[in-house]
């Protein structure tokens, strides 16, 4: 007995240390694959917003300098924001994300909800359905930029073809409007993004354990109240995911608005990265630029941070 | 803090030197920055290549397609920060200073003295080709903005002459509207809506009023009734447009033209490469005029090849680049295809069309006139913020937001004072 035991215990601690060796591995294996990414967006993410933070109070031009100058890019940007007549393209620029992301965000939400209830009805034909809704998304913006501002273009999509058809008196020239530009951009962006905002909701819908509804409706719960009382309250996760990629879609907007409009007449259809990519790049202003980038994601934050603080605690309890 | 940037880009660029010089004789190669894709710039470009080719350099394209320019300056801009300088980039007027000032441009005055390019450049043009006293870049050529060009059919059916004040023009543009033919092509696009206006504005005020509002940037000037005068004249021209005209590509204005479906359009003479690929001849297709009230003046914008402060081992073949860019035979065979005119005033109009030679003969008289005048809406009145603050304006005007000519100039005044 004691032949057979004794090599047992001097493998033992052999034994003990690989595999502490292998767990300490094991544990340090997400952080080693992690570390490169990590790195990296600490460099290129936060180290570029710290950067253009510090480029924000210097008075670099066409090139970066780095002599602090003072607030000067905000005190001008802080001017221009109350310049509504005749309106600064800061001005305009900010009032249009106020229209555009309200508009894209609040629309995308509501005909994506709309349309995933519809298709959760158990209809024939959803495989079919389904990714006609969704292949939008797989669109660039620039494709659809250019395929909407032809349909839009009073001279040659919706405006003309309804003229040859007979009703000459239809008028659409919304594109060619300086009021109205920014609704069009509106139009395009909820063309491509609600059908993969439907998607999502329809996953929302499935995961919704049917016990709950047939308990709602066995208690003599309407088809209405079923909805409102008990599966969009359930759907409050994917309203927080929709909402955060909607609105970093929003805020980056910048190739739907070039391609769809070329920046609109005498620039009303500008948002604040086109102000920020002309001031920095074709007007040779790069602190006014890094300054209205820091003052986007600013905004951003001010929206989303205690948003996802809320939900996320909330989450947590 | 530019300076240790440059010094250090400098450093940089003298250790990678070190290392090409180290196993590596003179680059027979030359790499060239530029958004010279369209067709007609394409073919004139080639003829560069050609030449080069014959003296046994090769040549590296490098293009940036798209945006007037924008999208290479952003490349540019990039390859400088990183230290990789292309032998040379196509630049337009103040960014050949800036770059220049960051002291990233070479020196090509040996060559310029030993070719006589002080002589023959337009004094105008060396403002931006030479810095400092020393030359950093080669003009390729001059376009000049002041030209109306009319599609002959249509001025034959309305029975329109030759218009010689802004009265007439206006008369011209109500005959052709009584026609049924859109009177104005124009894109509302900013920098096409400011062209014009620039061409407004020296028919309305003269050449000295132009210089000292567009190149002085003279407040008085700017807020002057002259100027507010100009602002009324472009309200009244505007209203010859078709209602679709926002946002048109300039090719597309000038295609309006060529189809006679439009009479007349406002451009630089780049529209006449458009004219000359539809195959269309000066006199009996179409007709290129001084824009009324503006003869005997040239308002420009040019070409440049800026040139970078390569290597020594790049240095022969930049300069070989520079040589054939402002050769006698180039400047001609270039600015032929390209529809402007040459960058130096001793070459030879033999090759060009009746329009042409107008351009050329126009340049030299301006030239010696002392009434050649950058162009604010190109970039060569004024640097690159004030020049877009000025097609802000001028587009605001046009489309509405700004409404009454009083509220432009003071909204000008306002615009261009930011910038500065």
């Amino acid at each position: 007995m004691s032949t057979v035991t004794t090599p047992e215990i001097s493998l033992t601690p052999e034994r003990s240390t690989r595999t502490s060796l292998r767990s300490r591995l094991q544990d340090a294996l997400p952080k080693i694959v992690l570390a490169p990414s990590f790195v990296i967006t600490l460099v290129f993410v936060y180290g570029f917003i710290i950067w253009t933070g510090y480029l924000s109070f210097t008075n670099s031009k066409t090139f970066p300098s780095y002599a602090i100058t003072g607030a000067r890019a905000y005190q001008r940007l802080w001017r221009w924001t109350f310049e509504s007549d005749p309106p600064s393209s800061w001005y305009t620029s900010i009032t249009n994300m106020g229209i555009f992301g309200f508009l894209y965000i609040g629309i995308c939400l509501g005909l994506g909800l709309f349309l995933a209830i519809l298709l959760d009805q158990k209809i024939r034909g959803e495989g079919l359905l389904r990714p006609i809704y969704l292949y939008p998304m797989a669109l660039s913006f620039i494709v659809t930029g250019v395929a909407w501002k032809w349909f839009l273009d009073p001279g040659l999509g919706l405006e003309q073809t309804l003229h040859q058809w007979g009703w000459t008196s239809f008028h659409f020239d919304w594109i060619k409007n300086k009021d109205f530009v920014i609704y069009t951009v509106v139009i395009a962006g909820v063309w491509q993004a609600s059908g993969f905002v439907m998607a999502m909701f329809l996953a929302g819908l499935r995961g919704i354990d049917g016990e709950i509804m047939k308990a709602a409706q066995i208690d003599g719960a309407t088809t209405i109240q079923l909805y409102r009382r008990i599966i969009i309250p359930l759907l409050r996760p994917v309203f927080l995911s929709a909402f955060i990629v909607l609105a970093h879609m929003a805020i980056k907007s910048y190739d739907l608005v070039v391609a769809l409009t070329s920046g609109g007449p005498g620039g009303s259809a500008w948002l604040p990265s086109n102000f920020m990519y002309e001031y920095t790049f074709k007007r040779n202003e790069m602190a006014v630029g890094s300054a209205s980038a820091i003052i986007m994601l600013m905004t951003i934050s001010a929206i989303i941070v205690p948003y996802l603080y809320s939900e996320l605690r909330e989450k947590s309890r | 803090m530019r300076k240790f940037m440059t010094t250090t880009a400098m450093a940089a660029l003298m250790v990678a030197g070190c290392g090409l010089a180290a196993h590596a004789e003179d680059v027979k190669e030359v790499q060239m920055l530029h958004w010279w894709t369209s067709g007609g710039e394409a073919a004139a470009l080639n003829v560069l290549k050609g030449d080069l080719a014959k003296e046994g350099f090769a040549w590296k394209d490098v293009p940036v397609a798209g945006g007037g320019g924008d999208a290479a300056m952003t490349a540019l801009k990039a390859m400088v920060a990183a230290g990789t300088y292309p032998t040379a980039s196509q630049m337009l007027g103040y960014t050949v200073l800036d770059y220049a000032a960051a002291g990233v441009m070479g020196d090509l005055t040996e060559t310029a003295v030993k070719e006589g390019w002080d002589k023959s450049v337009p004094a105008a043009l060396q403002k931006f080709s030479v810095y400092d006293g020393k030359w950093v870049a080669a003009p390729v050529n001059v376009h000049s903005v002041n030209w109306l060009w009319i599609n002959k059919a249509v001025m034959d059916k309305i029975g329109g002459t030759e218009p010689k004040t802004f009265e007439d023009l206006v008369a011209l543009l109500d005959k052709a509207k009584a026609a049924g033919v859109i009177p104005l092509a124009l894109g509302g696009q900013n920098w096409q809506e400011a062209t014009m206006f620039d061409s407004i504005v020296l028919s309305t005020g003269g050449p000295e009023f132009y210089k000292k509002a567009f190149n002085d940037l003279d407040e008085e000037s700017l807020k002057s009734d002259t100027m507010k005068k100009s602002f009324d004249n472009l309200a009244t021209i505007i209203k010859y447009v078709d209602p679709n005209f926002s946002g048109r590509d300039w090719n597309l204005a000038t295609a309006m033209v060529i189809k006679g479906d439009a009479l007349v359009q406002v451009m630089g003479d780049w529209a006449k490469g458009e004219f000359v690929a539809a195959k269309k001849t000066p006199d009996t297709d179409f007709l290129c005029y001084r824009f009324p009230g503006t003869d005997g003046s040239v308002i420009y914008n040019s070409d440049m090849f800026g040139m970078f402060n390569v290597p020594d081992d790049q240095k022969a073949a930049q300069v070989a680049l520079a040589t054939a860019t402002l050769s006698k035979s180039f400047q001609s065979a270039f600015n032929v295809v390209k529809g402007s005119v040459p960058a130096r005033t001793d070459v030879p109009d033999t090759d060009f069309d009746a329009c042409g030679k107008k351009g050329i003969a126009d340049l030299k008289a301006a030239n010696d006139g002392g009434t050649l005048f950058g162009s604010l809406a190109q970039g060569y009145g004024a640097p690159p913020a004030i020049a877009n603050a000025y097609k802000d304006v001028v587009s605001k005007f046009v489309h509405g937001q700004i409404k009454t000519s009083d509220e432009a100039v003071t909204e000008l005044v306002k615009a261009i004072d930011d910038a500065r």
